[in-house]
């Protein structure tokens, strides 16, 4: 592989809280190899702006290596950058040339409101969880595990929808702003798992009802959630908790 | 302070069954007065609370991250042991104790390792029950991959997202538990000190890193559970948050510091590419497996992978160790690799790398492939083809993740891996009910000193954090907080509070006051290079002393010239990056301490003034059968204890993998 | 949970809205079987039998009922579901690359559905509300052949006929699918199936409507 080094113009989000007004500031990067991640192009910059006494970016960040589900920012126009199921973090500069414009922007939702820069606040998203993404077992109430035999093709769909990494890259795609991917990931999740069968229709009620709570829009299965997705959750696991969902609008169970 | 590592007497495989029915409960009347701070949620602090919440414990957690399910345990690929004996092939709990004894190099406490074998078996049925999804067998039941320095298939898996299935089983239990109110939740928090109140840990100063305000928790019990320290080095697998800070503040207000020089070097690691570098990515150890490792047999040989012939290859594994081969152990491959590299056989361009090579792997499959599909006479591309299928089944996932990082296709050229600084083994003293040397503070998880002695085996660091968590605290904690339910909860306006957060405030403020020219991650770089350098693979004493004056020269300089833009009361990730480099700039001096002290290599310590004729670990058991805890004694003075290590049931040997 | 509270959370709306959708794509069926009887060339003998038919038929009567009940709950859910989607996301996006994530059309259903819906306004003013109210009236239903013959003569109302066609075919493209999705067939089985009847569905049916009005006005019709 070929490396070479490029200079950028980056276009970045700058909001000093929830209540400020935000706007975007340009910057100039200079000499970024092709090598770096797109966050240590970033870690470039926060570098410059400390050694000019200004104020660096703020972005959320964690394991860089695509699986916390920590990192964010919404690059030229998609949620993590161009590269398909791949997180900001796993994006590399190979993807640039130079000379290159860069539109940063942080997810933007009404249910995700904006802490600092292209920091965003998804504590929605662990309620959602609260409401219903578990299967209720106490510690020490478990049977053998082998005592549960689960055809493995319902072991592997549950867990492709359990890669979910809580992200929101689907709320920050969705032009409704929608959870449902990520909401529909946990309760396909436990609903493919018989020991997740007894709470299936309740999940997937109380987690809906608590998905529009905080203020996330309707699906009006657009596709762009499972496009933008960086761990490649399908549509069907939508499909499946509108069944949990019918099944409980019908049969009364949850009464 | 003696030392006491309470280990209940008897047999040593009845020792947990006896203290699980003669330890003292506390009744679901009093569970509810009682208060447990919890910090940090991965796998040991979310088991740990929510198995406290369904007890009736009030609990409160606390992460720095956005959600307790950042934490890093989500980064775990391999899987976690348990001793099920499902395959059959002779596995029971004697032998998953004796293998990560022996795995430790005979460094670890025996009751200790025995009771996390013990319950292994019992956290596969709990995270099941959870509904993780591991993988199956056409036949529906649990499958098992073997993991290296063992003999045995005991390692469950979900793919290569083991620890991500386990931290968001127990990260479900946990957001449970604050539906129903046992358990309070506080992300984006992080802990700056412990409160100690009549010798009692009583609770906690946290700032919220969204306001910078700080704030005062009352607890009758503090668990840590903040994890390991081995972003101490600036480049490891570790996650970019992942820090020291609670452990050390424990540490500097009592708790014991064990074997801190204790780290683990994982060999299988994507190569560092330019001083841009922020992290280090992991490859599963499952890839060596079927991947072989090769440097070229001439020096500094610049021709590409695939154009250096067979005969002209070094698989130095294969060489060295032919009866473990590829697998031998972390630490042993780790150094065999970085010797390669100082003797000038390293490749890529920074000669600080070898091959990992998939080949032979690709035309085996192939060829079986051909043969379970009844092909007469396939073509070499053919085979080829069919053997690149079957390896993308295997480790798809791994080398999508390598092509992403490298912009290498590792289906076509050899992978390129080197060592990098991956888990820590040393950590909080604690005894066997998990306690410090502080009363009412706990630590669990990668955050204690642990089970693993001087070298931890692939999937046990899953297996301990959630022993630690959902089947060992449950009853020590109870078994102590019972002589506690007369305790009030304190009101935080206690002076002992007033105090710990002044100091707090003051620390901060003075961090802020420098106002000098250079940044928090140069400091953090340049501590990391030391440390790598000098207290990394292979360590002298020489450079351990010079790696010790290194790292307090550069602690004077960042309190004279770090910069910190921003202000303390606003979201600033400056500050709280300053606060945790500033505790590595002291710990990191410990760890030099550590090491240098102790005149024996064993796991992943290696001296190079004790090794055999060919390069292996040499362990001093007369010397150095002993658990080394640290005490604080005010800046640059620590005070050591010696637990002693008393093998009853297993008897010392050197390490051979030959 | 009532039933009240299932039909009015995000998707129990969607679900209101995929069933009057599929009732309104088998009337599309209907209304087109009747109106290509055009086609046999007859001067409209059989369609206007086939008018008559769907005219008098008691059971067809209340079915319409029925119909423009579904109608009306389609557009007055599409009309909120769109504005309270639109109300999601108070910042918007300097940049939003929606078109390399999805199709235009599945974004665009709120304004492909109300040119559908002021195409619709137009059309029934021209046939249904002059034929119902000359049967309230007089008890005599109106020749729509010749009323057809007579409205396609002018080019403006082929070419709105076109265009409510038009967004009528993409307005299906989506829908057709989605309002299976939102049923919870979006299955790996039945997925493929689906979408592409959805797609046949919304090319035939769109482009059979479309050729009336071409027909009529370059006089292939007697």
């Amino acid at each position: 592989m070929e490396h070479y080094n490029m200079n950028l113009t980056l276009k970045v989000w700058r909001q000093k809280n929830n209540k400020a007004q935000g706007k975007f500031e340009t910057f100039q990067v200079k000499d970024i190899s092709s090598e770096m991640s797109f966050l240590e192009m970033f870690d470039v910059l926060n570098e410059q702006l400390v050694a000019d006494n200004k104020e660096p970016i703020a972005f959320d960040h964690d394991c860089r290596e695509g699986i916390c589900g920590m990192c964010s920012m919404h690059i030229n126009g998609r949620a993590h950058g161009p590269w398909h199921q791949t997180t900001t973090c796993q994006l590399h500069m190979r993807e640039y040339k130079d000379g290159d414009t860069i539109v940063v922007e942080p997810w933007r939702a009404d249910a995700f409101p904006v802490i600092k820069d292209l920091v965003v606040d998804r504590t929605a998203f662990d309620r959602i969880i609260e409401s219903g993404g578990y299967i209720s077992v106490n510690t020490g109430n478990a049977q053998d595990a082998n005592c549960l035999p689960i055809e493995k093709q319902q072991a592997d769909l549950s867990f492709a929808a359990a890669a979910c990494i809580g992200c929101g890259a689907c709320v920050a795609a969705c032009p409704n702003a929608s959870a449902m991917l990520f909401v529909s990931a946990k309760a396909s999740h436990l609903a493919l798992l018989p020991q997740g069968r007894p709470e299936a229709k309740i999940r997937a009620t109380n987690m809906i009802a608590q998905m529009d709570k905080e203020g996330f829009g309707s699906c009006t299965n657009i596709g762009a959630c499972e496009a933008e997705c960086p761990k490649g959750i399908s549509l069907d696991n939508i499909a499946r908790m509108n069944r949990e969902y019918i099944a409980a609008t019908f049969s009364g169970s949850n009464e | 302070m003696p030392i006491n590592s309470k280990i209940p007497q008897g047999e040593l495989s009845k020792k947990w069954t006896t203290y699980k029915s003669t330890c003292k409960l506390v009744n679901p009347a009093n569970k509810r007065q009682l208060e447990v701070i919890v910090i940090g949620t991965g796998l040991a602090g979310a088991s740990a609370a929510a198995s406290l919440g369904e007890l009736g414990y009030k609990v409160k957690t606390f992460c720095f991250q956005d959600s307790p399910r950042r934490a890093h345990s989500i980064a775990a690929q391999g899987g976690i042991n348990a001793a099920k004996n499902y395959q059959n092939d002779g596995d029971s709990t004697y032998r998953l104790f004796y293998d990560t004894v022996k795995g430790g190099d005979y460094r670890a406490r025996e009751a200790n390792v025995y009771r996390l074998a013990e319950v292994s078996a019992n956290i596969i049925d709990q995270c099941v029950a959870q509904g993780v999804p591991f993988a199956r067998e056409y036949g529906g039941l649990l499958s098992n991959r073997s993991f290296g320095g063992t003999q045995v298939q005991r390692t469950f898996y979900a793919a290569g997202q083991t620890g991500q299935q386990l931290l968001i089983g127990a990260y479900q239990a946990l957001e449970r538990q604050v539906a129903l109110g046992n358990v309070k939740q506080y992300s984006r928090h992080e802990m700056l000190d412990v409160v100690i109140i009549d010798g009692k840990c009583r609770g906690v100063i946290v700032r919220n890193l969204v306001t910078g305000e700080l704030e005062r928790h009352f607890g009758h019990a503090v668990l840590l559970c903040s994890g390991g320290y081995g972003n101490v080095f600036y480049l490891s697998t570790n996650a970019m948050g992942s820090n020291v800070t609670a452990a050390w503040k424990a540490h500097k207000k009592g708790a014991f510091f064990g074997n801190p020089c204790y780290t683990q070097i994982h060999p299988t690691c994507i190569p560092v590419s330019g001083d841009h570098q922020s992290k280090l990515t992991l490859m599963s150890e499952s890839l060596r497996n079927d991947g072989r490792i090769w440097v070229p047999k001439k020096q500094n040989d610049t021709r590409k992978a695939t154009d250096i012939p067979e005969e002209e290859r070094d698989y130095y594994l294969e060489r060295r160790y032919p009866a473990f081969g590829n697998l031998v152990p972390r630490d042993v491959a780790s150094r065999a690799a970085k010797e390669r590299c100082d003797a000038g056989y390293g490749v890529g361009s920074s000669k600080q790398a070898v091959f990992l090579d998939f080949a032979s792997a690709i035309e085996r499959y192939g060829k079986v492939e051909a043969n379970k599909q009844q092909m007469s006479n396939p073509s070499r591309e053919q085979i080829i083809a069919m053997g690149k299928e079957v390896v993308k089944e295997k480790y798809g996932n791994l080398f999508d993740m390598y092509a992403k990082i490298t912009g290498e296709n590792p289906y076509e050229v050899p992978m390129r891996i080197y060592p990098a600084v991956h888990y820590t083994m040393g950590g909080l003293w604690v005894d066997y009910e998990l306690q410090t040397s502080v009363p009412g503070l706990y630590a669990l998880g990668e955050a204690n000193f642990s089970d693993h002695g001087a070298n931890r085996l692939g999937a046990s660091a899953l297996m301990q954090g959630l022993a630690d968590g959902y089947f060992v605290i449950p009853y020590t904690l109870g078994n102590n907080l019972a002589d506690d339910i007369r305790t009030k909860a304190i009101p935080t306006d206690h002076p002992a509070f007033e105090e710990a957060e002044k100091a707090v405030r003051e620390r901060i403020e003075k961090l802020m006051s420098i106002k000098g020219t250079e940044s928090v991650e140069s400091f953090h770089k340049r501590l990391g290079k030391i440390m790598w350098d000098k207290c990394g693979m292979a360590r002298n004493a020489q450079g351990l002393k010079e790696a010790a004056e290194e790292i307090k020269a550069l602690r004077k300089e960042f309190w004279n010239n770090v910069r910190i833009p921003g202000d303390i009361n606003e979201f600033n990730p400056e500050l709280d990056k300053a606060n945790r480099v500033a505790d590595f700039m002291e710990l990191g001096e410990l760890m030099c301490i550590d090491a240098l002290h102790r005149s024996e290599s064993c796991g992943g310590h290696f001296r190079e003034e004790h090794q055999t004729e060919d390069g292996e670990a040499l362990r001093h058991d007369e010397e150095f059968l002993y658990v080394a805890a640290w005490e604080y004694k005010g800046e640059s003075n620590f005070e050591l204890h010696k637990e002693s290590l008393d093998y009853e049931v297993v008897h010392p040997t050197q390490r051979s993998y030959k | 949970m009532s039933w009240k509270k299932h039909f009015t959370s995000s998707i129990g709306k969607k679900l209101v809205m995929s069933f009057t959708g599929l009732f309104l794509i088998a009337f599309l069926i209907v209304h087109v079987y009747v109106n290509a009887q055009i086609f046999w060339f007859d001067g409209g003998e059989k369609f206007n039998e086939a008018a008559h038919f769907m005219g008098s038929n008691p059971i067809i009567r209340i079915t319409e009922i029925g119909l423009v009940v579904g109608l009306l709950l389609h557009i007055i859910q599409g009309i909120m579901l769109t504005a309270a989607n639109r109300k999601k996301r108070s910042t918007r996006y300097a940049v939003h690359k929606t078109s390399e994530t999805s199709k235009w059309y599945s974004r665009s259903m709120g304004l492909l559905g109300t040119i559908v819906l002021l195409f619709l306004v137009v059309h029934a003013s021209q046939f249904w509300i002059p034929n119902r109210a000359s049967q309230f009236a007089t008890g005599e239903e109106l020749n729509l052949y010749t009323m057809m013959q007579e409205t396609f003569q002018q080019v403006w109302v082929v070419i709105l006929y076109l265009l409510g066609c038009g967004s009528l075919a993409f307005h299906l493209a989506h829908g057709f699918y989605s309002a299976f999705q939102t049923l919870g067939w979006g299955t790996p089985k039945y997925k493929a199936i689906l979408r592409n009847a959805g797609y046949a569905f919304s090319i035939l049916v769109p482009l059979l409507f479309a050729l009336m009005p071409i027909a009529f006005y370059m006089g292939w019709l007697p």
